[in-house]
């Protein structure tokens, strides 16, 4: 059966992938972000998965305002780099894992998860960013195949809290009955608090913030009791997106162990953050 | 130059009203559609249907006005960008700083509410 070994949370920033593109994460303003990476990424190198499922949000690049699904998994071969109006990013393309997509789809839907399906899907910044905090130098493929999971953010009303929590609960099922030996990272991506438009614009709530990564590992009930209304007000409209770190952390068991995790101001016009988790119960031998 | 409100929530309301604008701005993720929108901005408006206030917000690049029309910075943003402006430039408009005033309230550890 597939396992999920760890769990990491990461802001999905899209300067933070031009940081790596245009090799400037030596930069001063750059090189405090990169170096808190440091540990969880050597971690994470050593502790390689099959399969990636990344939960992330689409920003106007392969969903726009005709038909906005509020949960959705990409179940294709592959998925291309998106251009989001400047050029795609200078990254490999990305390897699907269609059997394990079918499978979420539909322990998914039988679980009363009414969740939409994506064949074709060009991946933005909200998914490959993700990727190149876990693999910086990635060379021509990435090192593992990838299912997206994709939550509205955007369109009021996004799902609640506590239905992404139980999104990922469902996701966590699903993937430990997949009848195949694989080792599986989730991935919740997006936050932490900021705010793009309006007279608000440039808010950071690191009180917040830091209640947030403290209560995400033993207490994701006190975070999944917030309204969406809370999550604009605290950590800004595009601060919500924060929800999707819920659906990683529904996705793992109770038996978790902080690896690392950092947090830093700015990145753009965000307060960037990781947080990785490993699942103790997935370790070789041990059965749930 | 339009005052900004606190808070743009893009529901539903606003998704219907701000649909050709946002429409129009998310096209330009396409390397032509840039191109042609480049080469007449107003005809380019008028195929998308803009309302006429609409029209003239991406003509003058009034940023405060598109969101009161509807619009998703996220669809903006890819305006914006083929203007070569940042997310910076964008947060000085909406806050009344220059775009190096609002990149440097970021480095100090960005702007605090409440
Ligand atoms: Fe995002």
């Amino acid at each position: 059966m597939a396992r999920i070994t760890w769990g990491m949370a990461t802001s999905h920033v899209p300067s933070i992938g031009a940081a790596m593109d245009n090799h400037k994460t030596e930069d001063p303003y750059w090189k405090p972000l990169f170096d808190g990476y440091e540990k969880a990424r050597t971690w994470m190198a050593e502790h390689q998965p099959d399969v990636a499922v990344i939960v992330y949000n689409d920003h106007a690049n392969a969903i726009d305002m005709d038909l906005v699904p509020t949960f959705g998994i990409g179940t294709a071969e592959s998925y291309d780099v998106a251009d989001e109006g400047w050029g795609p990013r200078p990254v490999p393309s990305v390897v699907g894992a269609p059997d394990l997509s079918e499978h979420m789809v539909r322990e998914l839907i039988d679980d009363s998860f009414d969740i939409a399906t994506f064949h074709q899907l060009d991946v933005d910044h909200g998914l490959t960013v993700p990727l190149s905090v876990y693999c910086p130098e990635p060379g021509e493929s990435w090192p593992c195949a990838v299912v997206p999971v994709l939550v509205n953010v955007i369109q009021y009303p996004q799902p609640t809290a506590a239905r992404c929590y139980a999104l990922g609960q469902a996701i966590g099922r699903a993937i430990r009955s997949f009848p195949q030996d694989l080792k599986v990272a989730v991935f919740g991506t997006g936050g932490m608090s900021h705010q793009l438009s309006g007279a608000r614009a440039g808010l950071i709530n690191e009180r917040f913030d830091r209640m947030f990564l403290d209560k995400i590992e033993h207490r994701p009930e006190a975070l999944t009791a917030l309204t969406r209304e809370d999550y604009i007000a605290e950590a800004g409209t595009e601060g919500i997106e924060l929800i999707m770190w819920l659906v990683m952390r529904g996705a793992m068991s109770d038996n978790i162990a902080r690896v690392h995790d950092t947090y830093h101001v700015p990145a753009s016009n965000t307060a960037a953050a990781l947080a990785l988790f490993e699942d103790l119960d997935s370790r070789e031998g041990v059965t749930a | 130059m339009t005052e900004a409100r606190d808070d743009y929530v893009l529901d539903v309301k606003q998704s219907r009203r701000g649909y050709a604008l946002n429409r129009l701005c998310g096209s330009l993720k396409d390397a032509d559609n840039r191109r042609r929108f480049s080469e007449d901005e107003a005809a380019y408006c008028d195929a998308y249907k803009l309302s006429p206030e609409q029209k003239r917000a991406v003509l003058e690049r009034d940023w405060t006005a598109m969101l009161d029309l509807g619009a998703s910075i996220f669809y903006t943003f890819k305006l914006a960008m083929l203007d070569q402006k940042s997310m910076q430039y964008l947060g000085g408009v909406f806050t009344g700083m220059s775009a190096e005033e609002f990149a440097s309230a970021m480095r100090s550890g960005g702007r605090k509410f409440g």
